[in-house]
């Protein structure tokens, strides 16, 4: 019995995990190009509206899923074009995606407030579903889960096992040699501000199709800026982002199980504990890098323009 | 179309090139022809536009105007890839790595796609050992001296095979012993008949290593010759258009009290490459140069931010200026004691960048200078200052106030070191006043330091040329491994001397270690 309570509050974090892996890891791939995208919070937002909404015209969770992702990308595409392409300012860019995100979500999701829909459909294998213990957490979760879990090995695989994925962290280092050697800066870059986009849209998706299916404005509430702070914790790798997901979707856990619980810790304690972690982190990761080379990408939030 | 020249058709040429940007031509009609199997130099001043022509051989930028030719055959060289295909390959001056790759990640990012890391680790340590270049393929770059940053940088261009290698400036960071290393390396690549383009402002290198010399000046072609054939002097001559003048010290200018002085001067460091200063004793007299010989990385970073303030002296008795101790001072304050300080890094260290130039006079004159009033900027007084300085150092720049990073190295340095003197500095403490600039800046600046001393100032000169120290100084001390030898007069002392100085050797307690080793030793043990 206590073995099935663990795994139910396992299930919950894992599912309070999901949207802040998948963004997350959007914002690595990005990061690691050089490029900081501030606007997270924004394109998870519009996932999340764009997600529910198709969701609910089209009867599919599945086009709805890639909805949302496709609308965090188109997002993303005007980030990128503005950062990448014209060169502005990555920090101004970023912020205004999410004001605007937050905007066009309003907009976009303004008919849809209040309506219910079924949850993404949880996967059951006969036997192995019902298995006492780790049953529902291993082989019981929605198709999101799984391919979070799956960014998590395809990006590592990506960033280490690829020579795309070399580039790609080439040039997030040091975007003036890598351009000097012949890499296309610009178009890598803006890849992965696409892909970052689509990922936030995705974990938006999630959010409104199967975390809680139904839209709510802003209902995202600051899961963007959580994922910016765990790319950071997670010293851009993507393991280290779900171990981190864990982490803080276990503190949201935690936090909502001891406000029920009556509990002496005001919940805005615990709300802020991510955040705290991150700064512990990264108080950690300099120390321990002292001696020189650095383990955020060089080049990040450096604006590029080629000498050609 | 190309113009029949003697001889068999040329590896590589490039005819009519024309670059412009906007209405500025960095490059005016030129020819190169480049054959196998010889080393050829590409001289000129600083903006002379040899950068300009390497980056258009190596499919960096494309040509306005003209043609690049592989063994007579008209090629487009439209990005890196390109040329690296038909065999060009180029050693960078400033590094093109990325720091926080290993060294096998960073050659691998030019390497061909089906290249796996275990082979291309195989093909490194063959080049190697046949070449001398000794890497370990997993070590960050930060980790890595300038010395095997620029080894990363030759195996990468080896590794393709390269027929034509283009290296730029590529003995600039390198100790005497890595330049050395270096040059057996280039000549073995002459040998098996590769071609070598040459770019260096180091004459004597260019004359001991090319055989042909194409010169530019302004954009254009002035001259061809075979620098084997040359001096330096009329190498320089033909670069800048002019004869060079030889610098005139002051003659018989008594020296005044001491007015700089180290006594006992020790300091630990902190980080990876740093080097202690250990018991350095030394007085600078006014009216007088003292130059500090040395190889990098032993010590002169140190001793110059020791000098300048920023980093403090454990004593404030250890340095002394007109007799104040200020070894516990900030910068500022040393500067409000008459002192001024030109450190080595032009960009980033002695001036910010993306400033503009009245901006960065501001940056080191802003105590001294009356250029601020009840903590209000002066902003007509500090571009009055910028013009002076700009108007008597002959600043070549675009535009009134450009920002600082836009100047080439060498006029931006004829800046700094005139934002300095200019402030007429009882003490000046320079570290290497003419690195990578060209033969008549250099002589510019050289000049303005002996007349300054001619003036009474005391003058500290840290470099590694050692041609300049004794053209200049009247004493001249050797930094070894964070330890200063005895200052003795440039005229009791030979060339010969100081180089065994510079290598740990010489004096009591001979070592008798190569100064490549010695440097190699200094930087891991740290």
């Amino acid at each position: 019995m206590t073995l099935d309570v663990l795994q139910m509050v396992l299930v919950t974090i894992v599912a309070a995990a999901t949207p802040l892996m998948i963004a997350a890891l959007g914002e690595l791939v990005v990061e690691r190009s050089g490029v900081l995208n501030l606007g997270v919070e924004g394109m998870m937002v519009l996932g999340a509206a764009t997600g529910f909404a198709v969701a609910v015209e089209t009867g599919s969770t599945l086009v709805g899923a890639l909805a949302g992702a496709g609308a965090g990308l188109a997002l993303s595409a005007l980030f990128g074009i503005l950062t990448v392409v014209l060169a502005a300012n990555q920090v101004a860019s970023g912020l205004a995606m999410t004001i605007l995100g937050l905007g066009l979500s309003g907009l976009v999701g303004a008919s849809y407030v209040g309506m219910k829909r079924e949850p993404a459909p949880h996967l059951t294998i006969s036997g192995l579903t019902d298995f006492p213990g780790i049953g529902r957490l291993v082989f019981g979760q929605d198709a999101f889960v799984y391919a979070g879990f799956a960014l998590v090995g395809g990006i590592a695989w990506f960033l280490w096992c690829t020579r795309a994925g070399l580039a790609l962290r080439a040039i997030g280092d040091d975007h003036t040699s890598t351009h000097a050697l012949g890499l296309q800066v610009r178009k890598v870059r803006f890849l992965a501000v696409l892909f970052g986009g689509a990922c936030a849209g995705l974990a938006g998706a999630y959010l409104s199709l199967a975390y809680t299916p139904f839209w709510a404005p802003a209902m995202t509430a600051g899961r963007g800026w959580i994922a910016l702070a765990l790319v950071v914790f997670a010293s851009w790798r993507p393991v280290r982002v779900m171990a981190g997901a864990m982490l803080f979707g276990g503190a949201t856990v935690l936090q909502l199980h001891a406000q029920a619980a009556g509990f002496g810790l005001p919940g805005q304690a615990l709300s802020a504990l991510p955040y705290l972690a991150t700064i512990l982190a990264l108080v950690l990761l300099s120390l321990g890098r002292r001696q020189g080379g650095s383990l955020a990408p060089a080049s990040l939030g450096r604006v590029f323009t080629p000498f050609r | 179309m190309p113009p029949v020249t003697e001889g068999p058709t040329p590896l590589f040429g490039a005819y009519g090139i024309v670059k412009r940007f906007g209405d500025f031509k960095a490059n005016d009609g030129v020819d190169l022809e480049i054959r196998a199997g010889e080393i050829h130099a590409l001289l000129g001043e600083n903006g002379a536009g040899k950068s300009t022509l390497m980056k258009i051989l190596y499919g960096l930028l494309e040509p306005t105007e003209g043609v690049v030719t592989h063994r007579g055959d008209i090629v487009k060289l439209a990005n890196p890839e390109a040329a690296r295909a038909l065999g060009i390959g180029m050693v960078f001056q400033h590094f093109s790595l990325c720091e926080n790759l290993t060294v096998a990640e960073n050659i691998a990012l030019v390497m061909p796609r089906s290249l796996g890391a275990r082979a291309l680790k195989k093909k490194m340590s063959t080049v190697g050992t046949t070449y001398g270049l000794h890497l370990d393929p997993d070590r960050p770059v930060w980790s890595l001296s300038a010395g095997e940053r620029q080894r990363i940088e030759i195996i990468r261009c080896l590794l393709q095979d390269p027929r034509l290698v283009i290296l730029d400036e590529p003995t600039s960071v390198l100790t005497p012993g890595e330049a050395e290393g270096l040059f057996t390396v280039l000549e073995r690549l002459r040998d098996e008949g590769r071609a070598l383009l040459y770019i260096s402002h180091r004459l004597d290198e260019v004359r001991r290593l090319c055989s042909r010399a194409t010169i530019l000046r302004g954009g254009k072609v002035v001259g061809a010759c075979d620098p084997r054939q040359e001096s330096a002097r009329s190498l320089a001559a033909m670069m800048v258009g002019v004869q060079v003048g030889e610098v005139k010290p002051p003659s018989g200018v008594p020296l005044g009290p001491e007015r700089l002085v180290l006594s006992n001067l020790s300091l630990t460091t902190s980080g990876l490459h740093g080097t202690a200063l250990v018991d350095i004793s030394l007085t600078v007299a006014g009216g007088e140069i003292v130059g500090i010989a040395g190889i990098a990385g032993n010590g002169q970073a140190e001793l110059f931010d020791a000098l300048s303030g920023e980093a403090l002296a454990p004593e404030a008795g250890m340095v002394a200026f007109d007799g104040q101790p200020v070894g516990r001072l900030g910068i500022t304050q040393r500067r409000r004691h008459g002192a001024c300080f030109v450190p080595e890094e032009r960009n980033g260290h002695a001036a910010a960048p993306t400033l503009s130039l009245s901006d960065n006079a501001l940056l080191s004159r802003h105590a001294t200078a009356g250029l601020s009033r009840f903590g209000f900027l002066r902003s007509a007084a500090t571009k009055a200052l910028a013009q002076h300085v700009i108007g008597a150092f002959d600043v070549r720049k675009a535009g009134p106030d450009p920002a600082a990073g836009t100047l080439s190295g060498g006029n931006l340095q004829k800046f700094l070191m005139g934002r300095e003197i200019m402030a007429e500095p009882g003490i000046l403490v320079v570290n290497q006043p003419t690195w990578g600039v060209d033969a008549l800046a250099a002589a510019h600046i050289r000049q303005a330091l002996l007349d300054l001393a001619g003036r009474g100032a005391a003058l500290l000169v840290i470099s590694q040329d050692l041609d300049e120290l004794f053209e200049i100084a009247g004493r001249i001390a050797v930094l070894h491994d964070g330890t200063l030898s005895r200052a003795v007069p440039a005229s009791e002392t030979s060339r010969e001397a100081v180089g065994l100085l510079m290598g740990g050797s010489g004096g009591v307690g001979t070592e008798a270690v190569a100064p490549s080793s010695t440097r190699e030793a200094a930087s891991h043990a740290h």
